[in-house]
């Protein structure tokens, strides 16, 4: 696997969002694909942006590249909230962000005793992993609960 | 276990409710299927994380269910109880929870880099440690500066800007050392380095809203929501999930907007908002200097004799409303009117209130139906051919001071064109100033009748001399 120049990476970069914007599909799995294959392009449709590229892809750029265009997804469909749900708004985005539970998961899910260094590390990580997991709680529980109470009481003119 | 592609997918699939959760509120119509989908993406994620990386210890298993069950009842008794009242407040406080929340993802991650698979103790990946501090660092900034702004919101500690001499340059110093951190850890790795960068950040978030007003609230609320959006993003990129980098984005962009249709409502710039300063004065009679000019005083039976008699009013609510309660009684009295047959509406002006669209959720609580509740832009012109307008709890997004008085620190703010009317009833508390701190012109008008009482008070005797 050979290295890239930083112009070849601009350029796979630019192509590789490219591709994105036009053939979303095949870009999602490319992207989803290098992502979990980390620094092993190897196979499916990752070979196709591959080989248009002529090198390997950082799965840093497939993560920009996704992070880049779901900025554009949010502008459109913020501005597309009507005004009267910005409240509901504010407080489902704090659910949603909220899904940072899944570091909270994997970090309470952790082998507790580290066999690799013998320290406490791994004690530690389950422990700020366990704060983690019930703040994210509180606010998926509670951002949704209240998101939908407050939805709830938007009602039409009867009649 | 799933396999890495599978729960790649998966995490997509969340991240794409996600995005159609935010799209539901397009219209209230369809925003509690939307909220439901957004329900059903969040169970995906976590259902997926637990069978990608499902741990092999029964005692993880149990923290696990512990931590949800611990979280999930304590949020769901706080979504049941709280006031609509106390929805800006409530909004900080859980912007301060996902602040923390990627603090501590990070710092796991920084203790046992193998379970996020960026490395092993010592060797993390220069890339991953530089996505994590960014995380970390906008983390703790969102915590502690949401922890100030809920301290504000909720009256435990003064609406007043608190402005440090040389706070700028405080500031500066701040984030440059702030900087010379981040590259210090990507070099050592060293777990002291890690918890310098989360105290300097926590001192920073802190001192960015300590100066910033009362009246610049609504932003900042929008601001942190931004903030905790691209928080997450960071801690996205170190785990590589796309369900997290696509929510930070949307929740960061989110934020971003609204702090921009807040500014916009109020004619300021993002950079003055963040600089601070503005707006110090409490709701209340003890604000400003008051002018001894003649204004024009009514009663409860006036104010009803009016407007039985008006064929259309428009009320325009403010935050003054909010702190009285008065939004049942004040639909109370909408619907009296009603069946004399006069034609009530309300006008929401962008920034009325202490965030985005609070005024909305307060009116939809009373029964208020939402196509009787309309946006600045679309009901001002309506103001001429209303014979009455009638203003309760609202004062600055109300002044014409903003239009005709370059001198005015409110110059240029788009405003309710109350004056229009034929009538301008102001229920009010007392003399005093708004929030901004500016003296209202309003008052002293010839077709302005000011009925000072509690607000709340003074809709229930309008309601009562309705009859």
């Amino acid at each position: 696997m050979e290295q890239l120049t930083p112009d070849q990476a601009a350029e796979a970069a630019r192509q590789a969002a490219d591709a994105a914007a036009a053939a979303a599909d095949a870009a999602r799995e490319a992207a989803l694909a290098a992502q979990s294959y980390a620094d092993q392009v190897a196979d499916g449709a990752a070979a196709v942006v591959h080989a248009a590229t002529g090198g390997a892809i950082d799965p840093f750029v497939f993560r920009l590249s996704i992070f880049v265009l779901a900025i554009f997804v949010g502008y459109y469909v913020v501005w597309s909230v009507t005004p009267a749900l910005h409240t509901p708004l504010m407080s489902v985005t704090n659910a949603i962000s909220s899904v940072i539970v899944v570091g909270a998961l994997l970090a309470v899910g952790v082998e507790a005793v580290d066999t690799i260094s013998g320290s406490s590390g791994h004690l530690w990580a389950q422990g700020f992993g366990f704060v983690a997991l019930v703040l994210a709680s509180v606010n998926i529980f509670g951002g949704f609960l209240v998101t939908n109470r407050m939805l709830a009481m938007y009602k039409k003119k009867s009649g | 276990m799933l396999s890495p592609n599978v729960t790649a997918v998966l995490y997509l699939i969340s991240g794409v409710l996600f995005i159609m959760a935010l799209r539901g509120l397009s219209s209230p119509a369809t925003s509690r299927r939307g909220n439901l989908l957004g329900m059903v993406g969040m169970a995906i994620a976590i259902l997926t994380t637990l069978a990608y990386a499902a741990p092999r210890a029964g005692a993880a298993w149990t923290l696990i269910i512990l931590g949800l069950a611990i979280g999930g009842i304590v949020g769901a008794v706080i979504a049941r109880r709280i006031a609509m009242t106390a929805m800006p407040q409530l909004v900080a406080a859980f912007h301060s929870l996902v602040g923390l929340a990627a603090v501590m993802v990070a710092a796991a991650a920084l203790y046992a880099p193998e379970a996020f698979g960026i490395g092993a103790v010592g060797l993390i990946h220069g890339q991953a440690l530089v996505e994590m501090s960014l995380g970390v660092a906008i983390g703790a900034i969102t915590f502690t500066g949401s922890v100030i702004a809920f301290a504000k919101l909720n009256g435990n500690m003064s609406g007043r800007p608190i402005l440090l001499p040389g706070r700028h340059f405080i500031n500066a110093g701040l984030a440059i050392l702030l900087v010379v951190l981040i590259i210090a850890l990507v070099r050592t790795e060293s777990h002291a380095v890690f918890w310098l960068i989360v105290l300097v950040s926590l001192v920073l978030g802190g001192l960015i809203i300590v100066p910033i007003g009362g009246a610049d609230m609504p932003v900042v609320v929008s601001m942190l929501n931004s903030y905790s959006g691209w928080a997450a993003a960071g801690i996205g990129f170190t785990l590589g999930n796309t369900a997290l980098i696509i929510t930070g984005a949307l929740v960061g962009s989110s934020g971003a907007i609204l702090s921009y249709i807040m500014c916009k409502g109020m004619n300021r710039s993002f950079i003055s908002v963040i600089l601070g300063g503005f707006g110090g004065e409490t709701a209340g009679p003890s604000g400003g200097a008051v002018e001894q000019r003649p204004v024009k005083q009514g009663s409860a039976e006036d104010a009803a004799f009016i407007m039985k008699n008006a064929s259309k009013v428009i009320i325009v609510p403010g935050y003054g409303m909010a702190v009285a309660q008065a939004q049942h009684a004040l639909r109370e009295m909408a619907d009296k009117l009603k069946a004399e047959g006069v034609e009530v509406k309300y006008a929401i002006h962008p920034v009325a209130g202490r965030m985005p669209g609070h005024m909305n959720v307060l009116l939809a609580e009373a029964n208020v139906p939402y196509d009787e509740v309309f946006e600045l832009e679309d009901i001002n012109s309506e103001f001429a051919q209303a014979d009455v307008a009638f203003v309760i709890g609202a004062n600055d997004v109300t002044n014409p001071a903003a239009k005709t008085d370059p001198k005015s620190p409110i110059f240029g703010m788009p405003i309710l064109d109350v004056e229009k009317a034929g009538t301008v009833l102001f229920v009010k508390r007392g003399m005093g100033s708004g929030y901004a701190g500016v003296e209202n012109e309003l008052f002293f008008k010839d077709n302005t009748m000011m009925l000072f009482a509690d607000a709340k008070k003074m809709v229930e005797s309008i309601v009562k001399s309705l009859g």
